[in-house]
């Protein structure tokens, strides 16, 4: 645990978890990114002059962001990114949420759905990640 | 107005993404790799973000008369919760921290959100008409 960082990941949190608070108290939406992604391309398109505002605010903070502390950059192998882009697309499309959907909002409502979502997808990446670490 | 708040939100969260390490894939990878050198920050990011909307989201969700459709523990639930984790857990990133890291110009992160979002559409096409069949 030689990397372990409580009080940025601490604060981090809270400020995830203002943003959600702020999103559902002005605009009675659900700050679930993939929710808000996969709506940008859904049919009947809808809404979606919000979910490009709150998408471009998350990417205008990477930006900012970059501009004091810059980033390493992402070297993953391409094919590897594309089989996890399509998994993390099709997974959270079908159980309905992802980290901050099922995760911060889901159980900040106490969501019976959303607890089990989180469970399972934990468990899910511990297990890709012990193979792909320790196994391949 | 609306339109000004979802920005400022998505900022707000987009740096603490930054902030917690979550927008850090590797970061991501560790905290989940609990038989290597297990990295637990972001247990403390998802106690963070969830101790600030369990005490706040369902009075705003009773106060604003907000209606979210209730759904049961289903299997599209658990099979799409598995097929996320794994793709999370090859890539190291969530669709939230994927897409602030746009900022970075890295061609894997590009590919990562292109793949997420064709992903997301193949889920909606139903499954009798997704083969020709």
């Amino acid at each position: 645990m030689n990397n372990f960082t409580p009080l940025s990941a601490l604060a981090g949190g809270v400020l995830i978890g203002l943003a959600s608070v702020w999103l559902l108290a002005a605009n009675g939406r659900i700050a679930g990114i993939s929710g808000i992604l996969h709506g940008l391309f859904a049919q009947p398109p809808g809404d979606r002059v919000w979910r490009i505002a709150f998408l471009a605010g998350l990417l205008a903070a990477g930006f900012l962001w970059s501009f004091f502390f810059p980033a390493s950059n992402n070297d993953s192998g391409l094919g590897a990114m594309a089989l996890a882009g399509l998994l993390v697309g099709y997974g959270t499309r079908l159980s309905g949420g992802c980290t901050s959907g099922h995760g911060v909002c889901g159980l900040g409502r106490l969501s019976l759905r959303s607890l089990v979502a989180v469970v399972v997808f934990m468990a899910a990446g511990m297990a890709a990640v012990f193979v792909v670490r320790h196994v391949l | 107005m609306k339109n000004l708040s979802a920005f400022g939100a998505g900022l707000v969260f987009g740096i603490g993404l930054w902030l917690s390490g979550m927008a850090n894939p590797k970061k991501v990878l560790d905290f989940l790799d609990v038989t290597g050198d297990w990295d637990p920050s972001l247990l403390l990011v998802m106690a963070g973000a969830v101790a600030v909307t369990l005490v706040s989201f369902r009075k705003i969700i009773a106060r604003k008369k907000l209606d979210f459709e209730i759904r049961r523990v289903d299997l599209p639930l658990i099979a799409g919760a598995a097929l996320f984790g794994i793709g999370w857990g090859i890539g190291g990133y969530c669709p939230g921290p994927a897409v602030t890291a746009l900022a970075g110009m890295s061609s894997a992160t590009l590919v990562f959100v292109c793949a997420m979002i064709v992903g997301g559409i193949l889920a909606r096409i139903p499954a009798s008409t997704r083969w020709g069949a």
